[in-house]
């Protein structure tokens, strides 16, 4: 056995792995700094398969890096800008300390700065890797556009995270991109399709921040530098796409239209024209002055069997989404003034609507409440005194329903005052054995082009209320035993309150399948042995596969138990609900 | 030393009592104690009257003031001339005090005043503050008295200078140690150089200052020292001679000096302090000299360098400094993009997941199911945050504008971006099976029929826990033993008890012969084995049996045996008791080898060699098979066709071959504590039972290691059988239930044994945690009979 002996931890994946100290030391910056650079170079720790043979043997929790990250930090030009950076810092420091003012401003206007351009280019070598990889950035810098402008961070971050936002929304309603929406608790969620790639962004409320004490705005500032780079140079090549001009221009007839009106209100030109943006009413201009775009057609290939199918698919697919694209065109909505009109006309811009709101609500609207062609007013109160009879008095959920849908749902149930129906998310698509709700089924009938049978059902209902409560009996008789008292309860009130006896009946029992001969038997017995074969199968598996068997029953059970609770909890829900009517009913004769 | 102290002390003393007497000048006193060394005094005067040049000396007088003001003169550099001046300092200002005495404050300025007109301006200035110092009596002793300590400490003599400043309240006055109070001119050396002379140096008239006639030797000293109250205060001075003795005054001084205090016991030296200079800004000029003509004219220099900017602008060297360009410059970055560029940095880039897509719970309408109910929502708030399935409580709104900003937004921001960069990623294999496919395809069992599938018989009798069952090689019979202390007979078809023995002891294994010609049974209880005659059966090979035991003759010669063997008489023979077998401790298990003439008894000794006998019935001798103790015999077993002995210990099984007498095997079984064991007829295979729930099915044709470990059972093992003829076995387990295996052992030595279990039997109830005690297959048919901790056996076919 001859030979050195080989020393632990000199090979293999201990080597492949660096502390964030050694790291640190290595880079020779201090904490924060590595922390910067991470961040805009997009280096994350990795987690070891063996955990314990990185760490050298030992089980103290730590973070590690890849070695190949770091020595790829090594050779970042930026490092040295940090350097110079903190240099820069001690200087004025320095300048201050010696009350050196002419010292500080020379030192202020050669203050050090970077440029993130290359590190962008370099983390998104193709611009759909960029695509791709903008949700955060959408929703980082639509949080940062609605920060006040004191305090947690500078103005002209916030003022540039506007400015880029507003450039997006521009961009997808010109697009017209969005697919779909979702009023959440949190904020809106809106999803577009940009370039084949689904972008989910959030947005919150209008509301103003209540700032917490427990976050590090230092950190989230550091991404907004770095998400706004390339945010910037996303919207760039998108707007250079769709033959528009960057930074967005409005229309000229437009902008003469918009500057007739609100010439006064602001005194900087700039500052009004990001508002005309804002508002998104106009639409922009475009680099080469074209009509609008043709709808460029598939080609046809003839094609053959599966691959006929898929173009069919794709074809219908294709026309669904054109159909959604034009989902309001031709409407003429009016915003009153208590609905999140930025967001609402954003939607309803994208699906090709006429949007306009009061003049003092903000700039941009295109005409007044009293036009007579307005087929839809938003409102979001619970009366109005002065309606129009020619248009829709509608609450803003019907328009992020009816996006959702893909279709122009009826108005009725969003009229003005009546009770809204769940409001359902989009995103959720269901499996089999996965709970759906009630109403995404009537949604799904609904676009299927069924005619909703609910609602008369319901008023049948209340019509032969008589009947009605007889058959729920038998039904309850027959499902579950636990309400039946309660029910034979309140029917007993019911009929009192009516004055009329009550029906005696006899039901005829029914007998269970298995009970009544042989077959059933023989089909029982079956089954038992089929589970028994299956109960000993299990027995014979491997430890590795009976784990990963069990695991994943387990998931299952607990699905189905979800499921389950949830039904059971819609039942118990409506049946509160339909026992409340009723009382409501009797209490009115 | 002494001598340094002592012109200091003395020099202390003199200054603050010139000090006090300039105080009582003010306050107008009589200065009777003025003069406190009548020594000084009377010499002062001397000098007085021998330097009566005043005005010789009125320039050296300015002269030295300004020295001393000035504080820059060099002590050693001109001694004499020094001394001279002081001297004449002393006198005339001397003899200012002595004009000056007794005269009010008011006029001592004219005493100064006269000598102004001969000297240069500074020293004016120097005199009217000097003035304006005595005037402020209150400001004054400071200065003093930090000079006077300075002095007092640092020089050798002061004593005269402290008499001027005293006299004029000035501290520019004082000086360094020339200005002395000498007698003895000859300066600052060592007085040892007068040794061998009659004098010690020379007066100010430069004659010899002799020296005492005798000198004090150690005796005077003493008597002095005993005589003399006053010789503590008293000291030499060696310059003169002579000895002195101190004042009250001085010695005051010297305690004071040597607490570290100041000399002048009415200085404050808390005093309020007083800005020498003013802190405001005065509206008029020190100065008044004209502005210089430059400060009209422009600079050249300037002018210069001003022609120089504007040429060089002209010229267009200077531009004015660009505003900086605030807002990013966007283009199309991705101009020139490489569509074959890799991604990322390498292959281990993991990229981050995106946010989860919202659900329906968290609409701001969402339908009434999401909403949680009011347990619900105690159980959310009171969990942790990250234990809980949602991050948000599901609430309800009726219409948008009641929707309220969410409170987390910016956190939950936060904790995206602290994911992003510091969260650490790994990638992770998610596992897409269909369950049914991990499932492995058995043979049904139905193809694998017979094997016992139902309950058909319980056989009720026993009290207590029935330990062990066997059934008699022609299938009619079964005995049991119980912890009732009762051995049973059955009729198996039937289930009838066809005997019932009592014997000393909890039974804790029977085994009846396997040898079909002999009829005989061995139970053990305590440290007894019993062989039996139940007397069951077919007659001839009862009575055969008797006659096989009763035909024994004793050999010739008597071996010691570690067991006594005695033959039942009497009503202990008619209840069927043959042979008792007595060992020296508990024996735990019997067991029969394959042809009935052998037997092998277990007594579980964790210290001893003497675990495991073997009996041979027809010579009535036993053996001990094993020297040494390889560990806690738990089971033996013997090989059904091969003189091969299994010996399972707590966790290996050893196979031991007792013709050559050697071990031949090791099975590990894996498991913690065997608790039973069970040979295959065809003597190839072997299943050990264990209490960590395991079953180890070895080939030992194949490895030592166990062919395959089965966890069918949810609790301990106790039991393992093999059907003799057909592929089946059983186990029964303290979870009360038998699992029927069907385990095919084929000849061809390529194909491994097929294991398939079959049945689950359940019956026995479990009593005290214990279920199944024992199983043991029918010989002939496929039945298995099991008995358990309730008392019962059970005979499933």
């Amino acid at each position: 056995m001859g030979g050195l002996q080989k020393k632990k931890y000199e090979r293999g994946s201990a080597t492949n792995y660096i502390t964030r100290n050694k790291a640190r030391k290595k880079l020779q910056l201090s904490l924060a700094d590595f922390r910067r650079l991470c961040i805009l170079k997009g280096i994350y720790p990795h987690e070891p398969k063996h955990k314990k043979k990185v760490n050298k043997g030992s089980t103290a929790p730590r973070t590690f890096y890849l070695f190949k990250d770091i020595r790829f930090l090594l050779h970042e030009p930026i490092v040295r800008k940090f350097r110079e950076y903190k240099v820069f810092v001690r200087k004025l420091r320095k300048a201050y300390g010696k009350a050196e003012w002419t010292g500080v401003e020379r030192l202020r206007d050669n203050k050090p700065g970077y440029k993130l351009d290359h590190i962008i280019k370099e983390r998104y070598p193709t611009f759909i890797d960029a695509l791709r990889d903008i949700d955060d950035a959408l929703s980082m810098c639509f949080l940062f556009s609605t920060f006040a402008r004191t305090g947690k961070c500078h103005v002209q971050t916030i003022t540039l995270c506007r400015r880029l936002t507003v450039e997006w929304m521009n961009y997808v309603v010109t697009s017209r991109s969005l697919r779909k929406v979702f009023l959440s608790i949190k904020g809106i969620y809106y999803q577009a399709e940009v370039l084949g790639q689904l972008i989910t962004w959030l947005v919150p409320y209008q509301f103003a921040h209540d700032h917490p004490t427990d976050v590090d705005y230092r950190v989230m500032a550091t991404f907004t530098e770095m998400y706004t780079t390339l945010f910037g140079f996303i919207n760039f090549r998108l707007y250079q796409t769709l033959n528009l001009v960057y930074p967005p221009k409005l229309d000229s007839k437009a902008e003469s239209e918009l500057k007739a009106e609100h010439e006064e209100d602001y005194a900087m030109d700039s500052e009004s024209y990001l508002e005309k943006l804002s508002a998104l009413s106009a639409s922009l201009a475009r680099v080469v002055a074209t009509a609008e775009e043709e709808e460029n057609q598939l080609d046809l290939f003839p094609t053959e069997g599966e691959d006929q199918e898929n173009m069919q698919a794709r074809e219908k697919e294709q026309k669904e989404q054109e159909a959604q694209k034009r989902l309001f065109e031709g409407l003429k909505f009016f915003l009153n003034r208590e609905v999140p009109r930025e967001s609402l006309a954003f939607i309803l811009r994208c699906f090709g609507a006429e949007v306009s709101w009061d003049k003092s609500l903000c700039i941009g609207g295109t005409y007044e409440v009293t036009d007579e062609t307005i087929t839809h007013q938003i409102v979001d109160r619970p009366d109005m005194d002065k309606q129009y009879i020619n248009r829709y008095y509608i609450q803003p959920q019907w328009v992020f329903d009816s996006v959702n849908a893909q279709m122009r749902l009826p108005v009725e149930d969003y009229f003005l005052g009546t009770t809204l129906p769940p409001h359902l998310s989009p995103f959720v698509e269901e499996k089999d054995g996965d709970y759906v709700p009630p109403e995404k089924l009537k949604l799904m009938a609904l676009q299927r082009g069924e005619k909703p049978v609910q609602e008369d059902d319901e008023e049948e209902e209340e019509e032969d209320d008589e009947e009605e409560e007889e058959e729920d009996e038998e039904e309850d008789d027959v499902d579950d035993e636990e309400l039946t008292e309660e029910k034979n309860l309140k029917k007993m009130e019911g009929t009192r309150a009516q004055g009329k006896t009550l029906a005696v009946k006899v039901t005829p029992g029914k007998v269970k399948p298995w009970e009544t001969g042989s077959v059933g038997n023989k089909v029982r017995l079956e089954q038992e042995e089929k589970a028994e074969e299956k109960r000993l199968a299990i027995m014979m598996m491997k430890k590795k596969e009976k784990y990963l068997y069990d695991k994943i029953m387990f998931g299952k059970k607990r699905t189905t138990r979800e499921v389950n609770k949830l039904t059971a909890k819609r039942k118990a829900h409506e049946d509160a609900s339909k026992a409340q009517k009723k009382q409501k009913k009797a209490k009115k004769q | 030393m002494r001598t340094v102290n002592l012109e200091s002390q003395k020099n202390g003393t003199m200054s603050k009592a010139k000090e006090k007497s300039a105080k009582k000048r003010v306050v107008e006193e009589d200065d009777d104690q003025l003069p406190i060394f009548d020594k000084d005094v009377t010499e002062k005067k001397a000098g007085e009257e021998d330097d009566a040049d005043l005005s010789d000396s009125e320039e050296s007088v300015f002269s030295g003031l300004e020295d001393s003001g000035s504080d820059s003169h060099d002590e050693e550099e001109d001694a004499e001339e020094g001394d001279d001046e002081d001297d004449d300092d002393a006198v005339i200002l001397d003899e200012i005090l002595t004009k000056s005495s007794g005269v009010e404050t008011a006029t001592e300025p004219p005493a100064t005043d006269k000598n102004t007109p001969t000297v240069n301006m500074g020293v004016l200035f120097l005199l009217q503050k000097q003035y304006s110092r005595v005037q402020n009596v209150k400001t004054a002793p400071k200065q003093k008295r930090k000079m006077k300590k300075g002095e007092g400490v640092a020089m050798d003599d002061g004593g005269e200078k402290g008499l001027i400043n005293t006299r004029h309240g000035d501290e520019y006055e004082h000086d360094t140690s020339d200005e002395e109070d000498i007698r003895n001119t000859v300066g600052n050396i060592p007085m040892e150089w007068y040794q061998d002379y009659p004098h010690i140096g020379y007066n100010l008239d430069g004659k010899k200052i002799f020296k005492p006639i005798r000198n004090k030797d150690e005796l005077d000293e003493f008597l002095d020292k005993m005589e003399n109250p006053d010789y503590w205060r008293t000291v030499h001075d060696k310059t003169t001679a002579s000895d002195i003795r101190l004042s009250d005054e001085q010695v005051d001084l010297v305690h004071r000096l040597q607490k570290g205090q100041f000399g002048d016991v009415n200085f404050n030296e808390y005093e309020p302090s007083v800005d020498f200079f003013t802190n405001e800004v005065m509206i008029h000029p020190v100065t008044n000299r004209p502005q210089d003509k430059r400060s009209f004219i422009p600079s050249l220099i300037e002018k210069e360098k001003v022609s120089k900017l504007v040429h060089a602008i002209k010229m267009g060297w200077i531009k004015p400094r660009k505003p900086k360009e605030t807002t990013p410059q966007y283009y199309d970055l991705w101009a020139k993009e490489d569509p074959n560029a890799i991604l990322g940095r390498h292959k281990m880039h993991v990229p981050a997941p995106k946010m989860r897509l919202p659900g329906h719970e968290e609409s701001y309408n969402p339908p009434p199911e999401y909403l949680l109910t009011e347990e619900e929502r105690m159980a959310w708030e009171q969990q942790d945050a990250e234990d809980r399935k949602l991050p948000f409580l599901p609430q309800k709104h009726s219409c948008l504008r009641a929707v309220p900003a969410f409170s987390r937004f910016i956190h939950e921001r936060f904790e995206r971006c602290l994911d992003l960069y510091l969260c650490p990623r790994q990638r992770k294999m998610r596992v897409n099976v269909n369950p049914e496919d991990l499932i492995p395809k058995l043979p049904k069992p139905k193809d694998l029929q017979p094997f016992p599938t139902t309950m058909s018989l319980v056989y009720i009798g026993h009290s207590s826990l029935v330990r062990s069952i066997s059934a008699s090689p022609t299938g009619q019979w079964l005995v049991s033993g119980s912890d009732d202390c009762t051995v049973r007979f059955w009729e198996v078809n039937t289930g009838r008890c066809m005997k019932t023995l009592e014997v000393g002891g909890a039974v804790k294994s029977v085994a009846w012969n396997p040898n079909p010609a002999v009829c005989l049974v061995a139970v053990c209880f305590e440290s007894t084995v019993l062989l039996l005659n139940p007397g069951l059966g077919d007659r001839l090979v009862v009575s055969s049996t008797d006659q096989l035991i009763t035909s024994y003759e004793p050999p010739e010669e008597d071996k010691e045996q570690a067991v006594t063997w005695a033959l039942s008489e009497g009503p202990e023979h008619d209840n069927g008791h043959r042979l008792t077998l007595t060992h020296p401790k508990a024996v735990k298990q019997v067991v029969w080898h394959g042809k009935g003439d052998y037997l092998a008894s277990v007594m579980p000794d964790n210290s001893s060699n003497l675990q495991v006998l073997i009996h041979q019935v027809s010579k009535r001798r036993t053996q001990n098979p094993f020297r040494k103790n390889k560990g806690l015999v738990q089971c033996v077993s013997f090989h059904p066709l091969r003189p091969y002995f299994f010996v399972a210990t707590q966790r290996y099984v050893r196979v031991y071959n007792l013709i050559k007498q050697e071990l031949t095997k090791k099975l590990m079984t894996n498991c913690k504590w065997i608790s039973s064991m069970a040979i295959h007829p065809g003597g190839d295979n072997l299943i050990c039972g264990s209490y960590d729930c395991r079953l180890a099915w070895f080939d030992l044709d194949l490895s030592t290691k166990p062919y395959k470990m089965l966890r069918h059972h949810k609790k301990a093992l106790r039991g393992v059988a093999y059907h003799k003829h057909y592929p089946l076995f059983a186990s029964g387990a303290d979870d009360g239930s038998v699992i029927i295996c069907h385990g095919m052992v084929y000849n061809d030595l390529l194909q491994n044994p097929l294991i398939v279990p079959v049945k689950v039997l359940k019956g026995h109830q479990i009593t005290h945690d214990l279920g199944v005690l024992d199983v043991t297959f029918h010989p002939t048919q496929p039945w298995v009979f099991s008995s358990g901790a309730d008392a019962t056996i059970r005979l499933f076919t």
